[in-house]
């Protein structure tokens, strides 16, 4: 009761603070003193605090099970794990978005503090832009999802969080992605506020780098624990699905990625200035796309758990408030400069940028005509249609080639001006991959032409990056470490695809199930009791074709608090191969439906993608820019 | 001059997304999913509800004319509710409803029908349930639309309403 009030009054108190920051850093614009004031510091430090103890109050409400709030009532149980109880503030809408909320006071806080040596103006801007994001959030927040609403009479039990929602990997899922999408907020605000105070300068660059870094890591392993949540939750024996709202956080994640390669041609000369304002505006109302889309329930998906067109139609508001701001600031006052003039050498590391970035976009087109083409189709004629994996899959795998090819290259030319140097050895290493591709391809009998020209050209990256760790010692390690990572991560992806194998049978307990030169023994069945569910697991022997013999587990989970049938898959990981068995009831049935996968490399797509997020860590700290 | 158009294009373009989503907002996106369509009957043979003598699938879908099959059964609640449409529907001269009922206890059933009315012009019995597992249900109700080609052109999960009701006679127009 207490915590809840505590939590409301002071998100009323945070979004005063707004308001009083706004005023101030108004009032600090035009005055002769060259720093910032430092009243402003601590009323966005008060404004922090505020939105914390808010979120302090939501959590302790969610410990204490505490059902006169409408959302613990909603979303928690007395019975539930106390770690999930925790979770569960973040779990369901309201709670996220004060969530959304915290990291932003957060972010723009530390900006503040980080950005001394920034000119004043500047920061102020960066400030006020960041504020009215605030704002909106927080009037979002109050009018259409208070996450502290009171019910009378208080109800004796809550109505559970959605049991697929209790998982680790997904309690932390949403945190680190708000993150990688708050932190492009930053960027959003600091390149409009640079495009006014026509500031954007090689130290500019040097500067955002470190905050699109930042986003850039936390939004990779956010959209990776999403992924492996979906892996080993909801048992569909896939890591990505092209759900809409996997696409979603792909979207700001490829513009990111082309932004952060376009920063660093901009931190040796003044060019691509307007592409690099356009991407980060493009990257954080992407983000917010993400959020609109979510949230609004305008998608079908298995994330949307709020179905509220009124929240909807703010956040679309909102959303188009902010895409006209910056379009008209950016018009306005975005003016190119001189040096732009100056032709790009066409063999030069920003060519191979600039390609890079085509190659991004196409991506991005392909994703986002993807997932918004069936809403527009629908409104236009009517047609419900669901874009699935194949079109992207089509579309987006050819392109790969080039692309890994240009990875492999680009990063060996010099700026503005160079030779290919050491082309033997590029040759050398281009052909071997093909024989090794095409040998590795011919064992296991999948010579055909595109798979054969995909994974040379990944093992092309591999070689010539692992090449670069031994040459270039630790000369630009981070980047030769994300792109290396990115040639494991293409790697295990495609024979990933190329080498699963996929049984799907119908088994009763006691009978075996034959395939190939193997079998699936179902032992027994047994029941057990948790806390907060009932489980059936069932007891699988099985026998491999090279004639291993594996245990498995996987589970059907009730859940009481609402009732809710789930399946566990159990997964039995090794670095090369993981092994999957998911069972599910057939209803009025004694048998149950099972599938039985081998997947290998699964570990190696975590692995290599975490490699590549350490690789952008690797160069925030990094004092010294490459040469 | 030229900026200015760029601008105008842009904002008209995202002026035009507005409102497709604010539209699109507005639509519902609960509805059936496509899977089925087209799909031959399968071929099987089952028990008469009333006679218990044996019956084919070719006897039963013989006519000229679109056949309804609904999936039902006297333990399930939505069933009930969804029974004073299939009373509606069962007026309509051109369409045979065919009940299909599920995993049901006989005596149950017959009560089902003598206290509700009997909209179905046939009911088959599926004692294990593996006839609907045939057609493709997931559980019960069910409502599939069969044409004069003996195709599964549609299918309803979940209870009838008046609305799917509409949907269902301007399907057989």
């Amino acid at each position: 009761m207490l915590a809840s009030q505590i939590g409301y009054f002071s998100l009323i108190l945070g979004l005063i603070f707004s308001f009083l920051l706004v005023a101030s850093s108004i009032k600090n614009f035009n005055d002769s003193n060259k720093n910032i004031n430092q009243k402003i510091l601590t009323l966005s430090f008060l404004q922090l605090f505020f939105v914390i103890t808010s979120f302090i109050g939501l959590i302790f409400s969610f410990i204490s099970s505490d059902f006169s709030n409408e959302t613990v009532f909603n979303n928690s149980h007395t019975t539930k794990p106390l770690f999930y109880k925790i979770s569960g503030t973040w779990g369901n809408h309201e709670g996220s978005l004060l969530l959304w909320l915290l990291i932003l006071t957060l972010f723009i806080f530390l900006f503040l503090v980080k950005s001394n040596e920034q000119p004043k103006k500047y920061r102020l801007l960066t400030l006020l832009f960041q504020q009215v994001i605030i704002i909106g959030f927080f009037l979002f927040l109050l009018k259409t999802s208070n996450p502290f609403n009171q019910l009378f009479p208080v109800p004796k039990e809550g109505l559970g969080l959605n049991p697929i929602l209790q998982d680790p990997a997904l309690a932390i899922h949403p945190p680190i992605l708000y993150l990688g999408y708050v932190g492009s907020s930053i960027v959003f605000s600091a390149s409009l506020s640079a495009v006014t105070q026509n500031y954007i300068s090689k130290e500019w660059a040097l500067h955002i780098k470190k905050w699109i870094l930042i986003s850039w890591f936390f939004l990779s392993i956010g959209i990776m624990l999403g992924s492996i949540w979906a892996y080993y939750e909801l048992g569909w024996g896939g890591f990505w699905f092209w759900d809409p709202v996997e696409n979603v956080s792909l979207m700001p994640w490829l513009t990111l990625t082309a932004l952060l390669h376009c920063v660093l041609v901009l931190e040796k000369r003044i060019t691509l200035t307007s592409w690099i304002v356009v991407l980060s505006i493009a990257t954080f109302i992407l983000s917010m796309c993400g959020t609109f889309l979510v949230r609004s329930g305008i998608l079908n998906s298995v994330h949307t758990f709020a179905n509220d067109p009124e929240r909807g139609i703010f956040i679309l508001i909102f959303l188009f408030i902010l895409i006209l701001l910056s379009l008209l600031i950016f018009f306005i006052f975005h003016k190119e400069k001189s040096e732009n003039i100056k032709k790009i050498f066409w063999l030069s590391k920003e060519t191979s940028i600039l390609i890079n970035n085509w190659f991004m976009m196409y991506f991005l087109s392909v994703v986002l005509i993807g997932t918004t083409y069936p809403i527009f189709l629908d409104v236009i004629s009517g047609l419900k249609i669901s874009v699935g994996p194949p079109f992207y899959q089509k579309l987006i795998v050819p392109f790969l080639i080039p692309f890994l090819l240009f990875m492999a290259i680009g990063p060996r030319l010099n700026w503005i001006k160079s030779k290919l140097e050491n082309k033997l050895s590029l040759i050398i290493f281009f052909i071997l991959s093909i024989f090794l591709a095409f040998f590795i391809l011919k064992k296991l009998n999948l010579d055909l032409l595109i798979n054969t020209v995909l994974i040379s050209s990944a093992f092309y990256l591999f070689f010539i990056t692992l090449r670069d760790f031994f040459i270039k010692k630790f000369n630009n390690f981070s980047q030769t470490t994300a792109h290396f990572s990115f040639s494991i991560l293409i790697l295990s992806i495609l024979f990933n695809s190329i080498l699963s194998s996929e049984i799907i049978a119908n088994i009763k307990v006691g009978e075996k199930f034959q395939f190939n030169k193997g079998n699936i023994l179902f032992e027994k069945i047994v029941k057990n009791e948790s806390s907060n569910y009932q489980s059936v697991i069932g007891h699988f022997k099985i026998k491999n074709d090279d004639g291993k013999i594996i245990y498995l587990k996987p589970e059907l989970r009730i859940y009481n608090q609402p009732i809710t049938i789930t399946s566990e898959a159990d997964i039995k990981t090794t670095f090369l191969s993981d092994t999957f068995l998911v069972m599910n009831l057939v209803k009025g049935q004694e048998y149950f439906n099972i599938r039985y996968q081998v997947k290998p490399f699964m570990i190696w797509i975590w692995i290599s993608v975490s490699l590549m997020s350490l690789g952008g860590l690797i160069s925030v700290f990094k004092k010294k820019h490459e040469k | 001059m030229k900026n200015k158009i760029l601008l105008t294009t842009i904002i008209s373009f995202f002026a035009f997304c507005f409102i497709i989503f604010y539209k699109g907002l507005n639509n519902s996106n609960i509805y059936s999913p496509e899977k089925n369509i087209k799909k031959n009957i399968p071929i099987f043979i089952t028990k008469d509800f009333f006679s218990e003598n044996e019956v084919s699938s070719k006897e039963i879908f013989t006519g000229n004319n679109f056949y309804i099959l609904n999936i039902w059964s006297s333990w399930c609640v939505p069933c009930k509710k969804e029974h004073p449409i299939l009373m509606e529907l069962s007026k309509n001269k051109s369409i045979k409803l065919i009940g299909l009922n599920y995993r049901d206890n006989l005596n149950n059933a017959q009560k089902f029908i003598n206290e509700l009315g009997n909209p179905y012009s046939q009911i088959l019995i599926d004692e294990d349930g593996t006839l609907a597992v045939e057609f493709g249900a997931y559980g019960v109700p069910e409502t599939f639309i069969i044409d004069k080609n003996k195709k599964i052109i549609k299918k309803f999960i979940g209870p009838l309403t008046l609305d799917l009701s509409k949907k269902i006679k301007s399907l057989i127009k």
